[in-house]
């Protein structure tokens, strides 16, 4: 192989790189939002525009206990995160387990109020506007916390079996920036939903 | 040298051939060209429109000229001497320049566009104006003129306009199904129908005569058949047609075998004849049929032996349209036929 | 002063027998397993032409019945499922792959990258994409469900509800149209976050953000743009079937529902959209003019900073699509001013190309002579879509013949323009072969022709009045003779893509061998062999400048002493 020698003026580069880990997960969270706010605009759009009952007000309760658990599995992540970069893997499955166990309160909860609006309430997708938006914004939401779910819970499993140290940090830290996101949609989808929708 | 007009055809062939039809066709009105305005709406958007033509026309000749230049002067030439040329990597000033005179020049267009919106977007109505109300079907147009009482379909009857007699017909429009757009370009631009949602538009067209447009918003299966004439009448021709729309149905004993007909079948499911037992709000209203000159929303002409044919099967003429084949005897056909006809 | 090397040349591989490339099978099997990105773009291009020539012949035969009046040659229901097809096709099965396979092609060796970000996801996007396309065309055989076979979503490419609503388009058509875009919507998404990854993140040694060539910036930017772009269609097409399915109401009118609110949420995807297509077409012209220009771009700062005003600016300007919905006039002025102001930093890239072609030496290659039809092309579509703007004539002009001439004069005038001058660009440097300049000169004079005949006519007839989306017209409208001569100018286009498709072909067994640079460029893809190792590099390089193999070619006059 041939080449020419070139004189530069520069000094030797430094030369970092963002990880494409994580450049990639913002990415994918940019495009994520991009959804929610659809579904969200919607919502708003046809908040009180239902031609038939039941409307927010008379069967929506503010799901106060979900919701403490959801936002602290944010800082349960955020103390995992801490661990396993220090290494400190028994503290980082503690924690980890924490983190899945407010999770699947969140969900347990939110299935419990659909049964309440179905079974009750008589609410369900094709009712009215409200039915159809409600589902579909709470609904695109829990799934986004299963999917997370399913993440930490794999996770949790190889932690179980000594698979995951340090080394996995990083990886360990994309998966807890979607969680982050999916929390904070929760602020979203909460003050829409339940503070300026009911 | 002097030629003949049949003599210059023939030189010219068949491109001249089309455009004296084109003429002929103008001189017809049956041009829905945005460039024969008739309308104060439509005039503004002319008027507007030449004066943007200058503009980016004169932008055109600017800047694809100097690229053309550029592109002659600049060739490859074998007399190239050795090596490259000279770099350049940019230049601030000249670049500030062609941003700020863009800016410049959408400050203008821009300013003279507002105005003209709020012109004819928030024109005031006048308290002469006539009201109608104009509904999209798949595939055909209801109007409605609530204080007249008149409910007529497809073909758009308003009142001249003229200096000594300012009329305006302002348009309500919604749709009963999917989105359809009202545009008769010689009149005013266009505007969407839509479910749930009522906009509005206005005319005041100043010369009589007829005015074609088509529904410009796909809508379904035969879109391309959901055509609109808007007669624009004297006033007097206006009155009479308005007094003929709010008589009730002839009456004919020669032809009541068809009205039985008629009232037997579905027919009287979805079309109204005001005076029977027809209240069908579906299809158009058929009171005054034979006041109109084409039938299924100007897909073909208004003559007996379309109608017979068109009830017998829609489909011939309007494949997709929404009217079904009735299976109609020979004999009820022709009976049916025959009362249409006595609609006047 | 230190010594750095700069690989210029590889050392070409020892070409391998039959026997070591295997059996068929084997290769083929090599290919759909493929990680490489290479390959892969490779795959986007061929599957994104074969769509060109599908979506084509869709249009000739719409061109066919609409030649005269009252003809005959499709019906209404076919008519209106062909017009659906070839605008789904070309927007999502033409345009987009054709710009990711650019994108996976080049983006890599022009950053002196070895692969994309994440090779996998990048191979799942692709067939994620892949089969959203037959997934598509699969509708043919089984979107009428149980009423029979041949049939396809025939809503439009704009689908507006209601029409979408299970009692205006019964069977399954519009759920193949909703599915297989939300399908390859998810491709696109994952290609979009891996160009992200890999620009950001996979860049050689010295390559800062401002020495990128300004193609890698340009799909960064359209990249970041797809994210926002795509995903509203993905949401606005699961309400569809929410709606569809589960009998959900968010495009009812009858429970309420608003047609308006999918048509808002259609064009904040739709209006992005066109500038997700046109920007890889402003790309492909700055790697190309400067080249055959021989000259660097002209003010290269300003074209990064206006395509990312481009970027910005394009997120609101998408109720100009909506201008006879029934707006407020003040809304209606807003979207003027903001359309209008695309303009600027859409102007100052043209007159940065006219600037960069002052005073250089230009070569009338096929790929400049594509570049040069796009320059003129685009200098008219952006004109005419300055007139579109001007909301009162919006009213006279949206939905008719004008519109469809404007925004064709940009997806073919502008981005198939730039598709082919791309492909002439860099097909040496894919297959180690250049395509016939010959034939390639023939495509160019009857595509060029063809374009004008067929693409200037249609504005007189949208002047004239005709609406889109119509499979007929009566005889008395004065639209006849102009129809005739669209349609003519329709089958030379298609004559010359055949050219092109043949020349394509030839080329990779007879076409000139190129070697490792045959333009003469300076950007890093042409410093490696062609085609380039599965490696790319055999050492990965080191930059200085926008032009690395500028300051190789001209060690004494490198570039980094003039860039600012």
């Amino acid at each position: 192989m041939s080449s020419v020698p070139i004189n530069h003026p520069g000094r030797a580069i430094e030369w970092n790189l963002p990880s494409k880990r994580r450049v990639g997960m913002s990415a994918l969270i940019t495009g994520e939002s991009a959804i929610f706010t659809i579904f969200v605009v919607a919502y708003v759009f046809y908040m009180g525009k239902s031609l038939t009952g039941p409307t927010p007000q008379q069967v929506l309760e503010v799901p106060i206990l979900g919701t403490i658990c959801l936002l602290s599995s944010s800082l349960t992540i955020m103390q995992a995160e801490k661990a396993i970069e220090r290494d400190r893997m028994t503290s980082f499955t503690l924690w980890l387990a924490a983190t899945i166990s407010l999770a699947a309160v969140f969900l347990t909860s939110t299935a419990l109020e659909w049964k309440k609006l179905i079974y009750q309430d008589g609410l369900t997708i094709s009712t009215n506007l409200f039915g159809t938006t409600f589902y579909s914004l709470v609904g695109l939401h829990a799934t986004h916390v299963v999917v997370g779910l399913f993440l930490l819970t794999t996770t949790f499993v190889f932690s179980l079996f000594g698979w995951v140290d340090s080394r996995q940090s990083e990886r360990f830290g994309v998966i807890a920036l979607y969680w982050h996101f999916v929390d904070a949609v929760w602020i979203v989808v909460f003050t829409v939903v339940y503070l300026i929708g009911r | 040298m002097q030629m003949v007009p049949t003599q210059r055809l023939i030189c010219f062939g068949s491109a001249t051939a089309c455009l004296l039809r084109t003429t002929t066709l103008l001189a017809q009105n049956s041009i829905p060209t945005t460039l024969a305005p008739a309308s104060t709406p439509a005039h503004q958007i002319f008027d507007l429109s030449i004066f943007v033509v200058a503009i980016t026309g004169g932008i055109f000749l600017v800047v694809g000229g100097l690229l053309a230049v550029v592109l002659f002067r600049f060739r490859a030439r074998k007399t190239d001497p050795a090596g490259e040329p000279a770099q350049i990597y940019g230049s601030t000033q000249i670049e500030l320049a062609w941003t700020v005179i863009p800016v410049l020049i959408v400050v203008v267009l821009f300013l003279t566009t507002a105005r003209i919106i709020f012109a004819i977007q928030d024109a005031p109505k006048p308290k002469t104006a006539l009201d109608v109300t104009v509904i999209g079907h798949q595939f055909w147009w209801e109007f409605r003129y609530p204080k007249y009482g008149v409910i007529t379909a497809n073909e758009l009857h308003i009142p001249v306009s003229s200096a000594g007699a300012q009329e305006a017909a302002f348009l309500k429009l919604t749709s009963a199904d999917v989105n359809h757009s009202f545009w008769v370009p010689r009149l005013a631009g266009k505007t969407d129908l839509i479910a749930n949602h009522v906009n509005s538009m206005w005319m005041d067209p100043q010369t009589p005569g007829l005015y074609l447009g088509q529904c410009a918003q796909f809508c379904g299966s035969q879109h391309a058949l959901m055509l609109l004439r808007v007669y624009v009448d004297t006033p007097g021709q206006f009155a009479a047609w308005i007094k003929n729309q709010q008589q009730p149905a002839l009456q004919d004993p020669a032809v009541a075998a068809g009205r039985r007909d008629f009232e037997a079948q579905a027919c009287m499911n979805c079309h109204t004849i005001s005076g029977t037992s027809a209240t069908g709000r579906f299809g158009p209203d058929l009171t005054h049929l034979m006041s109109r000159t084409t039938l299924a929303s100007g897909a073909m002409n208004n003559t007996p032996t379309n109608l017979r044919q068109w009830i017998k099967s829609p489909d011939t003429f309007k494949n997709g349209a929404l009217m079904p084949a009735m299976q109609l005897s020979d004999k009820q056909l022709d009976e049916v036929t025959a009362y249409l006809e006595t609609l006047k | 002063m230190s010594d750095y090397t700069l690989p210029v040349s590889t050392t070409i591989e020892p070409s391998a027998s039959a026997s070591e490339l295997g059996t068929f099978l084997e290769r083929l099997h090599g290919w759909v397993v493929t990680v490489d990105h290479k390959r892969l773009g490779i795959l986007y291009i061929l599957y994104s032409t074969f769509f060109l020539l599908i979506a084509g012949a869709e249009a000739l035969l719409i061109r066919l019945q609409l030649a005269y009046p009252h003809n005959h040659v499709l019906s209404a229901q076919v008519f209106n499922r062909f017009f659906t097809m070839h605008g789904t096709t070309m927007v999502f099965l033409v345009g987009m792959p054709f710009l990711f396979g650019f994108a996976n092609y080049i983006v890599p060796l022009q950053i002196g990258a070895r692969d994309m970000a994440f090779p996998r996801l990048n191979a799942f996007s692709f067939w994620l994409t892949a089969f959203g396309g037959l997934l598509l065309y699969y509708s043919f055989l089984g979107g009428a469900g149980l009423y029979g076979v041949g049939n396809a979503p025939d809503v439009g490419w704009f689908a507006y509800a209601p029409l979408t609503a299970r009692s205006f388009s019964p069977g399954h058509a519009t759920d193949y149209w909703a599915l297989a875009l939300i399908v390859s919507g998810f491709g696109t998404l994952g290609t979009a976050i891996n160009i992200i990854a890999t620009v950001i993140s996979m860049r050689c040694k010295g390559m800062t953000l401002m020495r990128m060539p300004l193609f890698t910036w340009l799909l960064l930017i359209v990249s970041m743009l797809t994210l926002v772009t795509i995903t509203p269609l993905t949401a606005a097409q699961f309400m569809l079937l929410i709606d569809r399915y589960l009998g959900g109401h968010f495009f009812d009118t009858q429970a309420g529902g608003s047609s308006l609110i999918w048509i808002h949420f259609f064009w904040i995807f739709g209006h992005p959209e066109v500038y997700v297509l046109v920007m890889p077409a402003f790309a492909i012209a700055n790697e190309i003019i400067p080249v055959f220009c021989r000259k660097a771009i002209f003010g290269y700062p300003a074209m990064v900073a206006a395509s990312v005003a481009i970027m910005f600016v394009s997120l609101s300007v998408w109720a100009h699509h909506m201008f006879t919905v029934g707006m407020t006039s003040v809304s209606n002025a807003f979207f003027t001013l903001s359309t209008m102001l695309v303009g600027v930093p859409t102007g100052i890239k043209i007159f940065n190309w006219i600037a960069t072609l002052w005073g250089g030496r230009i070569r009338f290659t096929t790929p400049m002579l594509f570049c040069i039809g796009f320059l003129f092309q685009f200098l008219i579509a952006g004109l005419t879509g300055i007139m579109l703007s001007v909301s009162p004539w919006d009213w006279q002009l949206h939905n008719s013949y004008f519109v469809i001439a404007h925004f064709h004069y940009v997806l073919v005038g502008a981005i198939v323009f730039c598709i082919f001058a791309g492909l002439y660009y860099w097909y040496p440097k894919a297959t180690g072969h250049l395509m016939n300049e010959r034939l390639g000169k023939w495509h160019f004079w009857l595509f060029v022709i063809g374009f004008h005949i067929t693409f200037d006519t249609m504005h007189f007839l949208g002047l004239l009045g005709m609406p889109r989306s119509i499979y007929t017209y009566q005889p008395d409208r004065g639209w006849n003779f102009l129809n005739l001569v669209v349609s003519v100018g329709g089958l030379i286009q298609g004559i010359a893509v055949l050219i092109f498709a043949y020349n394509l072909i030839v080329s990779y067994w007879r076409g000139e061998v190129a070697g490792d640079d045959p333009w003469d460029a300076w950007t890093l893809e042409w410093a490696t062999s062609s085609p380039p190792p599965v490696y790319n590099f055999e050492e990965l390089p080191e930059v200085h400048s926008r032009r690395p193999l500028w300051d190789a070619k001209h060690p004494d006059d490198p570039d980094w002493e003039y860039e600012s």
